[in-house]
């Protein structure tokens, strides 16, 4: 069987950041959801310019945090005070002072792990194939080049409005990605 | 009267008030790209030969010189009543406290928004991490006993005994293993898009294979960025309580002890100083020479070196001023020991070495008020060497002249290192120096694609981002 290769949606080049700011404007305002801009640096106000929500990294982090602070406290308290408590310069068993600074370091410890963690998770990272990246043109992508692409799978997709809308944008260069 | 107000012309601030550009030369984005990536890409330089055939030389003494102490003892060292911690501790506090600029630059000055820490932060968190693993080895193998090392970790030994936490030195595990991990993950994160710049540039197959591997399929998507800066964010904020924290543990392995010259509560903010103003030191060391060996001057610009030449004058002159009070505090404390222990810092055995702190650390820092020493590229890298001696021997005036001399004169005794603890600090330089040298060849040293984001194309409201219309 022959293989047809099913395209992955269509890919517009910009030059400047203003133009991949306001073409993203258009994108949003005609109402598409499975698209997105690639940029070789995060642009200022491009979040807002696709109309994203908050990042939800920072829930990652907290729950990361809390769990390293209770762990620590806990486990301080379960050797020392519990499970083989030892007499030490006349100190108490347990002590949340004492217990701090092993607590706090964990809590950013963890909180770093959510952090990281979180946003990899987010985003579907690592990954180890992606359509766009079998692209030559693409690579310029984290060189000094910005992108926007839409992909096939969205329910407002057509390609001859998708192009007009792009060419209005001021893309010079608009192709059909194959998956 | 309204519709004037958008054909507003204010004119430009004289140009003695303009700030210079963080990248000079007005270069373009792809440029900065092309920079960065042909350290990576050219062929070795020849002085890169020259560095690391002799840093994997002293690399290779330092595993003999460890070896070494592992079947002999610690007795090799110049460890002996009443000095019982020499330069195994004065080193690891050495290289930690190197290690603390990395983490300030990546974190304190992006929560302070000073955005020319992007061109240092990549360089500068490398270091760190280096340096931390330098330090990391000294606790280690001052223990005598290297293969009950594992007992610093929250397991029960062979009597089901637990750890301790009521001692400072069990939260200096956790500090400096936390400090470590964090530093590195937030190394790496940040280095995500940098991978990825070097895999789409990559001609060769391992190249392309690795560089991908380690980019883990980034695409620079805006829905990853966001996620990206605001896990960012979130570190350099959680990086910041760290950084201040993990110097402020080791100062309490000190502080919580009830030795004179140790007992004090200054020791915290002291130590953080005095980290940060080390740490700058060394950054200043390496990146001086490696910004024109690598002709990367438009990118580390004249500036950025002038700016790091001020934090290091006002950490080195908070410093001074804990030497200051620390004096001060033994007299008005009252306390006869208190007074003895810093007197004899001043005029004792080791008053050389007290003279060659203040010199280093509080009076030559002094130079950096000058603009014409801050921009001179020779003089701030002579004088950035003074600032890592002066700050070894703060730690050796710290370990050393506290310890030499204990509360009864019969208890009193004269330390002096052996060719061992020498000939080990000095393998540990090897270790930092082939790491580094590494680093350049392999990573790019420069954070590519932070740095592509201050310049002026970066902003789609500057004309030089593409911005239309004279609404500025």
């Amino acid at each position: 069987m022959a293989h047809t290769p099913t395209p992955y949606g269509m890919l517009a080049e910009f030059e400047t950041a203003a133009d991949v700011l306001h073409a993203a404007e258009k994108v949003r305002d005609k109402g598409y959801t499975r698209w997105d801009v690639f940029t070789p640096f995060p642009i200022h106000g491009m979040d807002q310019a696709m109309g994203l929500k908050n990042s939800k990294v920072g829930y990652f982090s907290f729950i990361g945090g809390v769990t390293g602070y209770t762990t620590g406290m806990l486990m301080i308290w379960w050797m020392n005070a519990y499970d083989y408590p030892i007499i030490i310069g006349g100190k108490p068993m347990f002590s949340p002072f004492g217990a701090f600074p092993p607590s706090y370091e964990l809590t950013i410890l963890l909180g770093a792990f959510g952090a990281l963690f979180g946003m990899l998770f987010l985003n579907r990272l690592p990954r180890l194939h992606h359509p766009l990246l079998k692209n030559a043109r693409f690579k310029l992508a984290t060189h000094d080049r910005y992108f926007i692409a839409i992909e096939t799978s969205d329910p407002k997709y057509s390609e001859t409005e998708i192009r007009k809308l792009l060419e209005s944008a001021g893309s010079k260069h608009i192709e059909l990605v194959e998956e | 009267m309204a519709e004037n107000a958008n054909s507003l012309n204010v004119a430009p601030p004289p140009r003695e008030l303009q700030r210079e550009p963080l990248v000079a030369n007005n270069r373009s984005i792809g440029w900065i790209s092309d920079a960065v990536a042909g350290v990576i890409e050219g062929k070795t330089p020849k002085w890169w030969w020259w560095a690391f055939v002799p840093s994997v030389l002293l690399m290779s003494l330092l595993g003999w010189m460890i070896l070494y102490l592992m079947v002999t003892g610690v007795g090799v060292w110049g460890l002996g009543h009443p000095v019982m911690w020499g330069w195994a501790i004065i080193n690891f506090v050495w290289w930690i406290g190197i290690g603390h600029a990395g983490t300030l630059i990546s974190a304190i000055l992006f929560l302070l928004r000073q955005k020319w820490r992007t061109s240092i932060n990549r360089a500068a968190e490398a270091m760190t991490i280096f340096a931390v693993m330098c330090a990391g080895i000294f606790p280690l193998i001052h223990i005598g006993r290297i293969w009950l090392g594992w007992w610093l970790f929250p397991i029960p030994n062979a009597n089901g005994i637990w750890p301790q936490f009521r001692s400072p030195l069990m939260w200096d595990v956790f500090a400096v293993s936390t400090y470590f991990t964090v530093s590195l993950l937030f190394w790496y994160m940040g280095l995500i898009p940098d991978l990825a710049v070097m895999r789409d540039r990559s001609k060769t197959k391992p190249r392309k294979f690795l560089y991908g591997l380690f980019s883990l399929g980034w695409t620079g998507s805006n829905r990853h960025w966001s996620n990206y800066e605001k896990a960012y964010l979130l570190l350099a904020g959680l990086s910041t309580p760290l950084v201040l924290s993990v110097h402020s543990i080791v100062s309490l392995d000190f502080a919580v002890s009830q030795l004179p010259g140790w007992h004090t509560t200054i020791f915290p903010p002291y130590f953080v100083a005095g980290a940060i103003f080390s740490g700058f030191g060394m950054v200043m060391t390496l990146l001086v020479p490696l910004r024109t060996m690598l002709k990367l001057q438009d990118i580390i610009t004249v500036r950025h070196i002038e700016l790091m030449c001020k934090v290091t004058l006002a950490t080195g002159s908070i410093v001074g001023y804990a030497y200051g009070m620390e004096l001060f505090i033994a007299w008005y404390s009252g306390s006869p020991y208190e007074r003895f222990a810093f007197l004899n810092r001043l005029e004792g055995p080791y008053a050389w070495g007290y003279w060659l702190m203040i010199f280093c650390n509080v009076v030559v820092p002094q130079a950096f008020w000058w603009k014409r020493i801050r921009t001179n590229m020779l003089i701030v890298f002579i004088l950035s060497i003074f600032v890592n001696i002066g700050m070894w021997f703060e730690r050796f005036v710290i370990v050393v002249i506290s310890l030499h001399r204990d509360f009864l004169p019969s208890n009193w005794g004269y330390y002096a290192p052996t060719p061992i603890d020498i000939m080990t600090y000095l393998g540990t330089f090897g270790l930092f120096f082939t790491l580094f040298l590494l680093f350049l060849r392999f990573v790019p040293l420069i954070a590519i694609a932070e740095v592509k984001g201050v310049t002026p194309q970066a902003d789609p409201h500057h004309p030089a981002g593409g911005a239309k219309g004279g609404h500025h």
